[in-house]
């Protein structure tokens, strides 16, 4: 390493409990009969469905297409036939429905046949996002943000480095530990295909020391592929959340994204190491996205491990496959201990941004009432943003939203450190959720009453106008009438003088 | 284990309110046996009738306000007001002003203000300035070191002054007591007496008081012990001392026939109970880095000149209080820089 690594202020050092669901290869899980495939697996629009029920379709046909710029196709996982498009529970905090479209399974697994592209350099950049949208390729370290997007630098930025993910800093995870073990040359397929998109030959794979397979697996792959000569590994420390794209630049480059920007404004851009195998079996091979690696792991977990997993695949198999003891609605994890959200139904389907489910975790946070805030300023010390938690923390209570905004709570990364540190063990992120939520309803009430008001302004204007133009109207007419009048009294005038001067005449 | 939180993170660190306080009395425990040392036993038993007391006037505050008494009575909180007051009292003080001093700590200074983590102003401060302005003969008679007493008073005779008001032998206890280092250092310099000349009596050892700079040594030690078990952070007592330590420097330099030295003043009086024990008090400071060591360096320059040119003996627990009024502000202008944010 030639330039010395950057640091974030805070942060935690946790027991990564990443052994747990290592010691096996990756498996595949068995086809499921039924597959339900929400149609928004993304952030942005939710794509469109381009088949009906009854259709037959085959695995990796297109069945709902992108929607607007910010959404991505999807596909179906498996061939059989689609057997309804309605509301079904879906992934979510809230336990929300959402449209999906279910698939039941043929059990023969016929692919649609597909175009494998030795030379993708044949490719124009266009073509190459183009590819990838259509292939339904979206962030896999659990953002899920349509990849296409963070290809396009646009005519106004200059990439000068590409950024591979592989931190996974979160405990419990090790899916993407995996996937660098295991297929270390399909990742770096993707980056070559996302360095000629960016049209940026500087790339760094970052990789957390506590992954030393992943590490020598990576490093292996990279000695043999000449034509990666200006990608490096680096090597950084365990710490919690240097994953997070914020701060792992920061580790990275030393440079921090301006609070409101994005990493293309400094010339960085970020990509999961699973986005970028997926990219390369995209580009490469044709095949879309219609799987991932999901960690199962947990303490109630008994044969944890990582699952090559079809989408719409229910999670009570995945979980009972990996023989889990866990009392029925007892909830869990969908995501890591720190940032993830937890479910309760199991019957929900495996979705784009499931990377881990987690059935139990050690040093779980206490079911006592939480102690009145002391001051100590931990959360302070721990926060990777340089927050005043505390100070955040009152104000989010007592709903002054002006003071949370004033206080940056919109640059709060939800990653838990400071409720982690608290020995009041205050749940500090509920609340600057509540507080973000309750802020932008706000806006939106705002808006709209804004929207209102200038529709009222408009009303009264154009009642206004008319009123003007009719008056006007009136005026004229009265004008027109009064020169006619005049007009009439002129001739009756003339006739009366002419007839004056006729009697007068006669 | 189950989960018991409706959202992430799930997971939860070993940090406990509990266990801050714990370590804040371990961390006492050398300091009150050097007391103990120099100053007899007296202040054992002050000790434990200021935690009696002070766990009675909680459970009664808790029971009025109709809060839950279990986690606020083992929070540990009003155990460590009583301990730090009880410190800082003088060896005899009367029971009744220990009483006093506590129920004042606990009711007005604490739990009319919403209890733990809502007063502005640190308990055990706002009592012992209460006693200082209200009895300032009881508080400011200290008892000379044990080797300079005639007759060393044991546990026995400890408890009849404390509670009698009179010694064993039926003597009254101001045959006994006499003034602090601090306040003869004070006292002697206003006769035109030179510093160094002062520190030769009895009453002075290597760098201060006698006994009191030991005892001050250990309290320091015993902050040393927390910052290193990240119960206090360094930035409020470091501030504290060198704000003390220069301004002492500074004036001793200029005119050392008429200021004591900066070791002096270091190791005198309350300074090291302030600077690691009271000053970081975390519900009364101020919360921000850079916050912390304006509050810090705030406290010990008003203790300097509370001490030297102010009325009183001792200027900590004025200077803590004083600097407590400003944490709000402080606090709003040392804001850290956020990620990504404007420089």
């Amino acid at each position: 390493m030639s330039t010395p690594l950057g640091k974030f202020p805070g942060g935690l050092v946790l027991d990564g409990q990443k052994k747990r669901s290592t010691h096996d290869a990756i498996r595949k899980t068995p086809l499921s009969k039924k597959l339900i495939l929400p149609l928004q697996q993304h952030i942005g629009e939710a794509s469109t469905p381009i088949v009906a029920v009854g259709d037959n379709v085959l695995k990796g046909q297109r069945i709902a297409k992108a929607e607007g710029h910010v959404s991505v196709c999807l596909h179906a996982p498996s061939s059989g036939t689609i057997t309804a498009i309605d509301e079904q529970p879906i992934p979510h905090p809230s336990g929300l429905s959402a449209l999906c479209i279910s698939l039941e399974t043929d059990g023969e697994d016929r692919w649609i046949e597909h175009e494998e592209i030795a030379d993708f350099t044949r490719l124009s950049e266009h073509d190459i996002r183009q590819k990838i949208r259509e292939a339904g390729i979206v962030g896999l370290g659990g953002a899920g943000f349509p990849s296409f997007i963070k290809l396009n630098p646009g005519v106004h930025h200059h990439v000068e480095t590409l950024i591979i993910n592989g931190v996974e800093c979160e405990p419990y995870i090790t899916c993407d530990d995996m996937i660098m073990r295991e297929r270390a040359e399909g990742i770096l397929d993707g980056i070559e295909i996302m360095q000629y998109a960016l049209r940026v030959n500087h790339c760094v794979i970052a990789i957390e020391d506590n992954k030393p397979e992943a590490i020598s697996a990576m490093e292996l792959a990279l000695g043999r592929r000449h034509s990666l000569k200006d990608t490096r590994i680096v090597v950084i420390p365990t710490r919690y959340p240097t994953g997070s794209e914020k701060q792992l630049i920061q580790v990275v480059t030393g440079k921090q994204v301006p609070s409101h920007g994005l990493p293309i404004d400094i010339g960085i851009v970020c990509h999961n190491v699973g986005t970028s195998y997926a990219i390369g079996r995209a580009i490469k091979h044709g095949e879309p996205l219609i799987s991932r690696i999901v960690t199962v792991t947990g303490t109630d977990v008994k044969h944890a491990g990582n699952f090559e997993t079809l989408f719409g695949t229910p999670m009570h198999e995945l979980l009972s496959f990996c023989d889990t003891h866990r009392e029925p609605n007892e909830p869990f994890i969908l995501g890591g201990p720190m940032m993830g959200y937890n479910l309760s139904g199991d019957h929900l389907p495996v979705t784009k941004t499931a990377n881990c489910i987690l059935v139990g975790v050690d040093n779980a946070a206490p079911k006592t009432e939480p102690l009145p805030c002391i001051r100590c300023g931990e959360c302070a010390t721990a926060c990777p943003v340089s927050l005043l938690p505390q100070q955040l923390y009152w104000f989010s209570r007592s709903k002054d939203l002006e003071k949370t905004r004033e206080y940056n709570l919109f640059d709060c990364i939800e990653c838990g450190c400071c409720s982690y540190v608290c020995p009041s063990k205050i749940p500090l992120v509920h609340y600057f959720r509540f507080a973000k939520t309750e802020t932008m309803n706000h806006e939106l009430e705002t808006q709209k009453a804004d929207n209102a008001r200038i529709r009222h302004e408009n009303r009264l204007e154009r009642h206004e106008s008319e009123k003007k133009e009719k008056e006007e109207r009136q005026r004229q007419r009265k004008l027109a009438l009064a020169a006619t009048k005049a007009a009439k009294e002129k001739e009756a005038a003339k006739k009366a003088a002419e007839s004056s001067t006729d009697n007068q005449e006669n | 284990m189950p989960l018991s939180r409706l959202s992430s993170p799930f997971l939860s660190g070993t940090n406990r309110v509990t266990l801050h306080m714990l370590q804040l009395l371990l961390a006492l425990v050398p300091a009150v046996i050097a007391i103990v040392y120099f100053f007899g036993p007296s202040v054992l038993i002050t000790m434990t009738l200021a935690i009696v007391v002070a766990l009675l006037a909680e459970a009664l505050m808790l029971k009025l306000r109709h809060r839950p008494l279990k986690p606020f009575l083992t929070d540990g909180s009003a155990v460590v007001t009583a301990v730090l007051l009880a410190i800082a009292l003088p060896p005899l003080a009367p029971w009744w002003l220990t009483v006093i001093g506590v129920i004042f700590a606990i009711v007005f200074a604490k739990h009319l203000y919403g209890g733990l983590g809502y007063n502005p102003f640190n308990p055990a401060m706002v009592a012992y300035v209460l006693l200082l302005v209200s009895f300032p003969l009881e508080m400011t008679t200290w008892l000379p070191v044990a080797s300079l007493s005639e007759q060393p008073l044991d546990l026995v005779s400890a408890f009849n002054v404390i509670f009698n008001g009179q010694l064993a032998n039926g003597l009254g206890f101001d045959t006994i007591s006499g003034a602090t280092p601090l306040d003869a250092m004070k006292t002697q310099i206003g006769l035109l007496q030179h510093p160094s000349y002062i520190s030769e009596q009895p009453l002075f050892g290597f760098f201060a008081g006698k006994g009191w700079e030991w005892i001050n040594i250990w309290l320091a030690l015993g902050g040393a012990y927390l910052i290193y078990r990240r119960v206090i952070s360094w930035h409020i007592p470091v501030a504290m001392l060198l704000g003390l330590g220069s301004i002492s420097l500074i004036t001793w330099l200029i005119a050392p026939e008429t200021t004591a030295s900066p070791l002096f003043h270091l190791l005198s009086g309350g300074t090291m109970l302030g600077a690691f024990f009271i000053a970081t008090d975390p519900v009364t400071a101020a919360t921000t880095i850079k916050g912390r060591i304006v509050f810090g360096a705030g406290v010990g320059l008003l203790t300097y000149i509370i001490r030297v040119w102010g009325g009183y003996p001792d200027g900590v627990a004025f200077a803590v209080l004083l600097m407590n009024m400003l944490v709000p502000l402080i606090d709003y202008y040392t804001q850290p820089r956020v990620y990504g944010g404007q420089k």
